[in-house]
């Protein structure tokens, strides 16, 4: 539905949407995800076609967009990584590590993970109104789409030379606390996900042995003639449909505990790193006020008012980030405290749910079971 | 009553023994007929018992046909028993059973001491549900219990003893409670001593434990790690195993050997059973000539009842183990599931700590605690998986073993039969042809040749009907035995899957006000 004509700045309107990527389809290489959106304020639902390559583009879009103060104080949504083809998948599962929720083979749970990023875009206050969401979520065709180097990105992460900035120490001891506390709490949340996500492989694994097994159990039914094998032959049955709720059981333990936690702490991994992007942002900023300011000290008579020139602008750039970095991080954390929140009680929740219904089936069965078993011994 | 007897200490008082007893164990392996009670038996009480026991050989023939019919007539009485479930299960589970009133075969002791007819109308006097009961094997009230492994000498030469506890009040025993301490190869002597006197008739003798030479050697090394102990408990549980099946077999509980070794304090080492003796290479050689002479005889099976059991237990066989191999991959993701859950738990715990928000902190080392308690349900579990079903496979996988030697040794006792009826063409073919040489001294010979060779015609037949026999209600007894494990087996299963889950519910529910309490 191209709305092109009608589009222009002046009618933007900057009330909430609701986004929601609701399919996912393979076109040769790569996958196309159906987004379908709505502004709250308005009835008209937009569908569009996006693939991998769009996403890059409208976060390059986010991270260089012009006119907005204190653009880098902004700790931008994170992207989810690229998703892998089924080679990459199996690599990463015989390296039996898990990064990234992309290597978890679920293309379900990768869409809500775009659908996530597209909803903390729209979310956020200041990059909603960048003209580049509008046209991703709304336009057939992305204007301008030049081909976006991968390697962009990294540009405003850490190059190698400026690494040694990452240690600069902080004139503020607010964004001190909080370079200090992000560094600690990314450590371990990353590996808080391998390992969850492991739990999740394992249990996936187990899915599968309970199927071997009740598989197994079918074998070497056929002869009804002899008692003995007939008793053992339902036995076997009756066990062969125990360990298949065993096996659905695991299965849905494992897609509610991605669904919940492990998606959670995945997206906050990555949302510490972007935090920790911005922080670096920042410090790179004050060194640069601390190199003016010393310039300035250093410099000849005559180049004096350049120098004061380009002070005055750094010290201006520094606090206006510095002020929008503080905003960031306080609604930051309050976000991130009221996701976990959430993650753990739908995870509690789901899991005690499906315990009880299991449980449920397990001891009324158990009885039946019994019953059907002690059955099974009358012959002669 | 009988005298005080503990336990020796094990470390001279076994070497003593043995040395002693060089003579006395090369009498427990030679064959039943000539079997003697042990010069250093402790018990004089029992000794007039074991002698006249020693007497018959083995099972006796009358007895056996006539169990046939019985049990037939017990027919109905097993349909009634099994249809009520809540009785059937304290049977089946180990502790003693209190709901069942203990069957005391009384009336199974008398036989002992007088002449063998009396056996059968001893049957009659008893209730049809008792003797019902006692066909069945179930509930012949008694217990073995083996505990505390424990660790005996250093080095190479340690080794694990075990301690064997019986309670009975079967009457055959002269106390109520008894326990003695025995090591791995006094189980695998006694094995050995009633594989030689039974299976050669027919008699499914339980296979012992298997030896590693592996597990050992860590235990003996002195490695205290989890795998160390697990194989112990593995072995433990085994042993145990072995021992109910064995006294649960009725001919089997009442032979000397078996009792001795449940009663006396001191047992003669059984030094045969070492894998690397030259007892041992002597039956891996024997093993192997048994082999090929079985794949050479073809025997003309007039009953096809034999070949179709055969059949059906190769096929069992195999599906059995299938299963072990399924449960064992299942097991090993359960363990892989357990460490990984502790692992994250330490991870959550961390992320905990570092925390600066107080409730979240708080939530996430709550967090930590339920994964770990969920990590200790899921070991357990894997425990619950392990020993409930991969054992029991693997015992049955054995004994299947055992089935398929019985069967083989009618085999060889068709075998003994035929070769004795061409022996017997031989010398009748010699005597005609000595008729006519008119040799009378030689043709004497002949004749008396001829007749023990007709004696031996019959006797290799009658063999043939007693092993066909014994093999077909011992089959019988195995089918029952087999349904019955394996029911009981899945049913503590499924106990076990559900307390699992209901676990499972209580700890997450616990962790919920503290999720909630979060914002």
């Amino acid at each position: 539905m191209m709305d092109a004509g009608i589009e222009d700045n002046s009618n933007h309107d900057f009330s909430g949407y609701d986004v929601r990527v609701t399919d996912a389809a393979q076109n040769g290489d790569t996958f196309v995800y159906v987004i379908k959106s709505q502004q709250i304020s308005s009835d008209t639902e937009y569908r569009v076609e996006r693939e991998f390559e769009d996403f890059e583009w409208l976060h390059h879009c986010l991270l260089t967009q012009e006119g907005v103060t204190g653009l880098h104080g902004i700790i931008f949504p994170p992207l989810p990584a690229k998703p892998g083809t089924s080679l990459s998948n199996s690599e990463a599962k015989t390296k039996k590590k898990i990064e990234s929720l992309a290597m978890v083979d679920d293309w379900q749970m990768y869409c809500r993970a775009l659908e996530e990023y597209l909803h903390l875009v729209t979310a956020h206050p200041v990059l909603v109104k960048n003209p580049a969401v509008h046209s991703f979520l709304k336009h057939r065709e992305l204007p301008l789409k030049t081909k976006v180097k991968k390697g962009i990105f990294n540009k405003l992460t850490q190059a190698v030379e400026e690494l040694r900035k990452e240690h600069h120490k902080d004139i503020d001891d607010f964004f001190q606390n909080e370079r200090d506390s992000n560094l600690t709490l990314t450590a371990f949340t990353k590996a808080a996900v391998e390992k969850f996500l492991e739990i999740v492989l394992t249990e996936q694994k187990i899915a599968i042995a309970c199927g071997h097994f009740s598989t197994a159990l079918h074998l070497g039914i056929g002869q009804d003639d002899d008692p003995a094998d007939y008793a053992f032959a339902k036995m076997c049955l009756k066990l062969s449909e125990v360990l298949d709720t065993v096996k659905k059981n695991f299965e849905k333990v494992a897609e509610n505990d991605l669904n919940t936690l492990g998606f959670n702490l995945e997206l906050h991994s990555r949302f510490q790193d972007a935090e920790k992007e911005m922080l670096f942002r920042r410090t790179c900023k004050l060194v640069d006020v601390e190199t003016a300011n010393k310039n300035l000290g250093q410099a000849k008579p005559h180049k004096k008012a350049a120098m004061e020139d380009i002070k005055k602008a750094a010290d201006k750039e520094f606090d206006e980030i510095s002020g929008m970095a503080k905003v960031e991080i306080q609604r930051y954390h309050r976000e991130r405290v009221r996701a976990f929140q959430k993650a753990l009680i739908e995870l509690e929740l789901a899991a005690t749910c499906f315990c009880c219904s299991s449980t449920g089936w397990l001891s009324l069965n158990s009885s039946v079971q019994n019953n059907y078993i002690q059955n099974c011994t009358v012959w002669n | 009553m009988a005298t005080e007897r503990e336990p020796p200490p094990l470390g001279d008082a076994e070497q003593t023994d043995f040395r002693e007893l060089e003579d006395g164990d090369d009498l427990f392996i030679s064959t039943a007929s000539t079997l003697e009670s042990s010069p250093t038996s402790p018990e004089p009480a029992s000794l007039p018992a074991e002698d006249i026991c020693a007497n018959s050989n083995g099972p006796q023939p009358a007895e056996i046909s006539l169990d046939d019919d019985l049990e037939d007539l017990f027919a109905e009485a097993t349909e009634e028993v099994s249809l009520d479930s809540p009785e059937r299960e304290p049977i089946l589970s180990d502790e003693p059973s209190p709901a069942v009133t203990p069957v005391t075969p009384t009336a199974l002791v008398t036989p002992r001491v007088e002449p063998k007819t009396i056996f059968v109308p001893a049957m009659f006097e008893r209730s049809k549900e008792e003797l019902e009961e006692e066909a069945n094997g179930d509930s012949f009230d008694m217990e073995i219990v083996v505990s505390d492994p424990e660790k005996v000498g250093d080095g190479m030469n340690a080794y694990m003893a075990y301690k064997v506890t019986t309670k009975t009040s079967l009457t055959i025993f002269n106390e109520n409670e008894f326990s003695v301490k025995r090591r791995f190869s006094d189980f695998l002597g006694l094995h050995s001593k009633l594989a030689t006197k039974y299976m050669h008739i027919g008699y499914i003798v339980p296979p012992a434990p298997e030896k590693s030479i592996v597990g050992m050697t860590k235990v003996k090394v002195g490695k205290e790690d989890s795998s160390s102990t697990e194989f112990v408990e593995k072995r433990r549980a085994a042993l145990e195993r072995y021992l109910e099946r064995t006294v649960k077999h009725p001919t089997l509980l009442h032979d000397p050997d078996v009792m001795q070794f449940l009663e006396s304090s001191e047992l003669p080492r059984a030094v045969s059973t070492q894998a690397l003796s030259g007892a041992g290479i002597l039956r891996m050689v024997n093993k192997a000539a048994e082999a090929v002479n079985k794949m050479t005889i073809k025997m003309n099976e007039s009953d096809a009842w034999f070949e179709e059991k055969q059949q059906q237990f190769e096929n069992l066989d195999q599906q059995l183990r299938k299963l072990h191999t399924s449960v064992e991959s299942l097991v090993c993701h359960r363990k892989e599931l357990s460490v990984n859950t502790a692992a994250f738990a330490k991870s959550a715990a961390m992320l905990g700590n570092s925390e600066d928000h107080t409730a979240l902190s708080r939530a996430l080392s709550q967090l930590a605690e339920v994964e770990e308690k969920i990590d200790q349900l899921h070991q357990e579990q894997a425990y619950a998986d392990f020993y409930l079903f991969a054992e029991l496979l693997s015992d049955y996988v054995r004994l299947l073993t055992a089935v398929k030697g019985v069967f083989d040794q009618r085999m060889k006792t068709w075998q003994k039969w035929q070769d004795a009826q061409a022996m017997l063409q031989k010398k009748r073919e010699a005597e005609s042809k000595l008729q006519f040489a008119n040799k009378p001294d030689k043709l004497q010979q002949a004749k008396d040749e001829i007749r023990e060779w007709e004696g031996k015609v019959q006797q290799g037949e009658r063999d043939f009907e007693q092993i066909s026999k014994t093999i077909r209600k011992e089959v019988g007894r195995f089918e029952k035995e087999r349904v019955r494990d394996f029911k009981a087996v899945i049913i503590k299963y499924l106990e076990s899957l559900v307390q699992t889950q209901q676990q499972l519910i209580k700890y997450w529910e616990a962790f919920l006000p503290e999720a909630k309490a979060i914002a």
